[in-house]
């Protein structure tokens, strides 16, 4: 995007326009201590100058396309399709991308249709919303679902959930119930034990699968568990994993989010990302944010309608199931077009290479000396035990041009010397090998 | 004109008392301002309801409008009916349309609520608006 900034000549009209002498008089309403921007920039460059001097520090990163990055962590290195950017950075698309007069942009909406009917084939549920914020957020929504679904206070989550998305739980205010783990011999749900946990005041389950340590879930006998005792369960999927597993939908969960950003969105320095939320027709009311219906017209045509708003804060005010009230349309338009460029045999086949690849690379890491990997079922990501800190480990593969994963003593201390490796279709098998090499020669 | 056998509220819900039953619906004039109901929210059996405070919601294709309670009470039956046609609402209120059924804490709170010729007298202010 180019940058034009106002001229001199502008400012000076704007400013007489409105009767002031300066800018910092415009200002001057705000407390001074709240006014010192003393940016350390150097003096302005001409254009070609600053293009080469971006170059520069740009070329001091590591970059994905050259250098092998085994880290996922909740958000994935896949193969976008050039026709993705290509199509959702459409004049017709991008400009209206959010439908303040929604049904004048019927392309737009027929695009967020798509799109909903994907995530429910994809999830295996009735409907799904027009997305939300992220992963995160898709799930602090599903909990007030549940809460006001149940009438019950109180969300079971384990250790085991992403330390980012339960940071935004507690940003929400989500009165939670911890299940605790054991990260470093069993890292996952035992359905007996959580079963005693699930006290009458608990609306859902939360289980995500795979969980934080890569590891599956077994979302079926959870979900029974969580029923017996009159809570929900909420499945939180990844949606590539979802092209070879069953969907929470065919497991029994109540509510499913996923984060979308594995769909044709590149994993840039955090977002954006897109949530994904899907549920069973009898809570469609409780479902927060946008969602987009199929109807007729008044001469019988087919179209598309943004549908039963009433739900929504812009009508329901302080009663309204959430505060959502939009959608991530753009990124949600690029993940329709990945699903729909891939197809149904398109994601099955990503996902078994993803989950191939991966196997490959944990035998041969748990084949070298002084290393281990567990024996829990896992999609495409998993967690090696080093010899050494792994923070250690992390830092001379690193020097080596390759980041190795995510030293998970940055979140759990406990697992100080564990590593959290992804490995999808974009991973050749000589990368897995130099990978394994440079493990073998730094542990 | 409002039947006489009932009270009403100036949020437009009627009450009627049987026994030490209350039945409570929404009026014929509050069906006609809100259009076609699409859904009725209902409470559970067994929650608790106070004078004036919301019990559920009653949705059309115009708005989503709070139901309040007439009376304090518990609700003892909800209008099944009304999951599958909505419409009872709109076609017939007084009767059909109810919503729910409660068991009020006191009987005689029903009297300090609007009588029929009071209900008609309000609506009639309203639609001259």
């Amino acid at each position: 995007m180019p940058y034009s900034p106002h001229t001199e000549a502008d400012r000076r009209r704007m400013l007489d326009a409105i009767g002031i002498a300066s800018l910092d008089q415009l200002f001057s309403i705000i407390d001074p201590s709240l006014r010192r921007f003393a940016f350390d920039v150097p003096p302005m460059l001409p254009e070609l100058d600053l293009q080469r001097h971006l170059g520069k520090l740009a070329a001091k990163n590591l970059d994905a396309t050259t250098h092998p990055i085994f880290l996922g962590a909740g958000s994935y290195f896949h193969y976008i399709p050039a026709a993705v950017p290509a199509l959702a950075s459409r004049g017709e698309f991008s400009t209206s991308y959010t439908p303040y007069q929604p049904e004048v942009s019927q392309g737009t909406l027929q695009a967020m249709y798509e799109f909903q009917s994907m995530v429910c084939a994809l999830m295996g549920l009735d409907v799904a919303n027009a997305s939300v914020y992220d992963g995160a957020t898709a799930l602090a929504e599903a909990t007030t679902m549940a809460r006001n679904i149940t009438g019950r206070d109180s969300i079971a989550v384990p250790t085991t959930l992403h330390p980012h998305y339960r940071s935004v739980l507690d940003a929400y205010g989500v009165p939670l119930i911890t299940l605790d783990v054991n990260l470093r011999e069993r890292p996952s749900l035992d359905p007996g034990v959580v079963a005693g946990k699930l006290t009458d005041d608990v609306a859902a389950l939360v289980v995500p699968s795979p969980n934080v340590l890569g590891v599956l879930e077994d979302w079926s006998a959870l979900a029974e568990v969580a029923h017996q005792r009159g809570a929900l369960l909420i499945a939180a999927a990844n949606p590539v994993a979802l092209g070879i597993l069953a969907g929470p939908g065919a497991c029994g969960a109540d509510i499913a989010v996923a984060e979308g950003q594995p769909l044709g969105i590149p994993p840039a320095f955090g977002g954006p990302a897109l949530g994904l939320m899907a549920t069973r027709t009898r809570h469609l009311r409780h479902l927060p944010g946008r969602i987009v219906g199929a109807a007729l017209d008044a001469a019988g045509r087919p179209g598309y309608v943004l549908t039963l708003r009433a739900r929504e804060q812009d009508i329901r005010r302080e009663r309204a199931a959430s505060n959502i009230c939009t959608n991530q349309s753009l990124i949600a338009l690029q993940a329709a077009i990945y699903m729909s460029l891939l197809g149904k045999e398109g994601l099955p086949d990503i996902a078994r290479v993803c989950a191939q690849r991966a196997h490959y690379a944990a035998r041969r890491i748990a084949a070298l000396p002084r290393y281990g990997v567990g024996a829990d079922p896992f999609f495409h990501e998993f967690v090696v035990r080093c010899p050494i800190p792994a923070e250690e480990v992390a830092r001379r593969v690193l020097n080596k041009g390759m980041v190795s994963g995510l030293p998970l003593g940055r979140w759990y201390p406990e697992l100080e010397r564990s590593l959290l490796v992804c490995v999808t279709e974009v991973h050749t098998r000589e990368d897995i090998d130099d990978l394994v090499a440079a493990l073998g020669d730094v542990g | 004109m409002a039947p006489t056998d009932r009270r009403y509220t100036k949020e437009h819900e009627w009450a009627r008392l049987d026994g030490q039953t209350v039945t409570i619906g929404i009026t014929d004039f509050a069906q006609q301002q809100l259009g076609d109901v699409v859904y009725v929210e209902l409470p559970k059996i067994g929650d608790t309801l106070t004078a004036m405070r919301p019990f559920g919601v009653v949705e059309s294709v115009k708005a989503a409008s709070d139901l309040f309670s007439p009376i304090g009470g518990e609700v003892i039956e909800v209008n099944a009916a009304l999951d599958g046609a909505p419409e009872l609402v709109n076609q017939d209120p007084y009767d059909q349309g109810w919503i729910i059924k409660a068991r009020p804490s006191d009987p005689a709170e029903i009297d300090t609520l609007l009588t029929a010729e009071q209900y008609d007298t309000l609506t009639e202010g309203e639609q001259q608006h």
